[in-house]
């Protein structure tokens, strides 16, 4: 069985993103950038599948420019064997990225397509459920729990006030939420191996597939700032107070 | 214009976020249509949203896959200009999927609307704000409930629509579904957030944070790093990688408010923040700061109220 497992390069989640002054977006300059955390769940229950016997080679891909390389690198040294770097230098929104794994999917041969849930850059939730859409397969989006049995997998989705369970039947695309494992670490000897590893390089132009944008982004600015006017109490008994009186809050 | 409401219900009326999309929906067209899946609660839906019409099931249905809910709006769907829903796993689930069947950029967590065609939305977990313009000729549009109002409506004069309910997938069926059994709010939808952090200690203390969220009907959080410490499970962690939340109380204990965390609660109405820490940064989000012992301080506050 096939596994594709897309990777994204985001700023570090321990960075405060700063927006740039002229509204064009966050400074990405001299920012620590690393492997979309939910993207580091999805290539480590790869890895564990595979290190089941249910899954036999996992592909790596992301899109973008010669730095996402690392991003590759990074999820081939947690276990992926081999990678996909699709060339481009636009700024993909879900739909495009969509259209340009569905191409690799069927490329491929992919049984099962693992995502991370959302991307903490832009925060849209939506690739994974749309790659399913145009493969028409079905989609499991935001697991908790992943059990493969033949050709059917059941998966534990997290969804608001409690847990729903779907059997899917493969090929299938399914996001991953928090609670699916802790990622490993990549061992040094790992991190070395990867570095051997395969990346194939496709050019996202060649591929006869309509990924341009659709929206414009306008502008992005700071939200509304708020703190700087703590007020510091002395006791449990005023802070009561003022949540009771001035706020009505309890 | 014509928009179309994919109403989430709760106790047979439309939840507070759906009250809001509906709020959110007027400011893009002056008739709104509604869709919901249990036709039992027709009348509560005509009086709370004003709907011009109100697509219901022949056939009451919780557990609509998004294949299902797919194939219910992919003919329908070409009828309006904009087709809304409240933000949740509900919609995150079917809406993108309906996006890409009907070949458009999808529009998630919209915050505030500026025209038909522009929208600002929350990236980088809050920290920054996205002003996006689409052209699309069918936008789909998920928002988050806590920008808007809730609206009010008054006795409504709804034409009712009824449609088939779509038959179960071959590929894909619902099994079960486990309700979280939480005697307390769920973290999303909670009007006051209790959140513990490192300075918590334990497992065992935590209880101290229990008493006074029970206390309060509170919901309880947990900032990353006393989830990674083990002492709370991460269903409760709130943060960039956890749930964003925006109740109208977040009171932060012992969180000494990593940035991560930071990104997940700052929209909150009021944040109290309890530390030992006089320089913790997150006195710097914060309302209402208290510097001292947490075991001493939570129980006399629990007391208190």
């Amino acid at each position: 069985m096939k596994a594709l497992v897309a990777v994204k390069r985001v700023i570090d989640y321990n960075v405060k993103v700063r927006v740039r002054p002229d509204g064009t977006g966050v400074e990405k300059d001299n920012v620590k950038m690393s492997i979309n955390p939910f993207d580091e769940i999805a290539i480590e229950e790869a890895v564990r599948l595979k290190e089941k016997g249910i899954i036999d080679e996992i592909f790596v891909v992301s899109i973008g420019n010669n730095s996402v390389k690392e991003t590759i690198r990074s999820a081939l040294a947690i276990g992926g064997d081999s990678g996909i770097h699709v060339i481009s230098e636009l700024d993909l929104e879900p739909l495009g990225v969509a259209k340009i794994l569905s191409y690799i999917c069927k490329e491929n041969k992919i049984d099962i397509a693992l995502l991370g849930k959302q991307a903490i850059d832009d925060d849209f939730n939506q690739t994974g459920q749309m790659l399913a859409a145009l493969l028409d397969w079905p989609q499991a989006t935001f697991a908790s729990n992943i059990t493969l049995k033949e050709d059917k997998v059941l998966v534990t989705r997290e969804v608001d006030g409690g847990l729903e369970t779907l059997e899917a039947t493969i090929p299938v695309v399914i996001t991953t939420d928090l609670r699916l494992n802790e990622p490993r670490y990549a061992s040094l000897p790992n991190i070395m191996k990867a570095k051997k590893k395969d990346i194939k390089e496709i050019i996202a132009d060649d591929l006869n597939v309509d990924y341009k944008p659709r929206l414009e982004t306008i502008k992005v600015s700071s939200p509304e700032e708020r703190g700087g006017n703590v007020v510091m109490l002395s006791s449990a008994e005023e802070l009561v107070k003022n949540l009771k009186e001035k706020e009505g809050l309890i | 214009m014509s928009c179309l409401v994919i109403l989430e219900l709760e106790n047979g009326a439309p939840t507070r976020p759906s009250l809001a999309t509906i709020t959110a929906s007027r400011k893009l067209s002056e008739d709104v249509d509604v869709l919901i899946v249990d036709g039992d609660s027709k009348s509560a839906v005509e009086k709370s949203t004003n709907a011009k019409n109100i697509y219901y099931l022949n056939e009451n249905s919780e557990n609509l896959i998004a294949e299902q809910m797919v194939e219910l709006l992919r003919e329908l769907s070409n009828k309006f200009d904009y087709i809304l829903a409240p933000s949740g796993t509900f919609s995150k689930n079917f809406m993108p999927r309906l996006a890409a069947v009907l070949d458009k950029q999808m529009i998630s967590d919209v915050t505030k609307i500026h025209d038909e065609n522009t929208f600002d939305r929350p990236i980088y977990a809050g920290n920054a704000v996205a002003t996006v313009q689409s052209k699309e000729k069918i936008k789909l549009i998920t928002i988050r409930g806590t920008a808007f109002d809730p609206y009010q409506g008054q006795n409504g004069n709804s034409k009712f629509i009824c449609l088939e309910k779509p038959k179960e997938m071959k590929k894909n069926k619902f099994i079960s579904k486990e309700e979280t059994k939480n005697e307390r709010p769920d973290l999303s939808s909670a009007r006051i957030i209790i959140s513990g952090g490192r300075g918590i200690g334990s497992t065992e203390n935590f209880k101290i944070i229990e008493g006074l969220a029970d206390k309060l009907g509170a919901a309880v959080g947990a900032s990353r790093a006393a989830v990674d410490a083990g002492y709370i499970s991460n269903d409760y962690q709130v943060g960039q990688t956890g749930k964003v939340v925006a109740p109208e109380l977040y009171i932060a204990i012992g969180i000494s408010g990593a940035i991560q965390h930071l990104a997940g609660m700052k929209d909150s109405k009021v944040i109290v923040a309890i530390n030992k820490d006089e320089e913790a940064p997150i006195f710097q989000v914060a309302d209402y700061g208290l510097v001292g012992d947490l075991f001493t301080t939570i129980p006399e506050i629990t007391k208190l109220i």
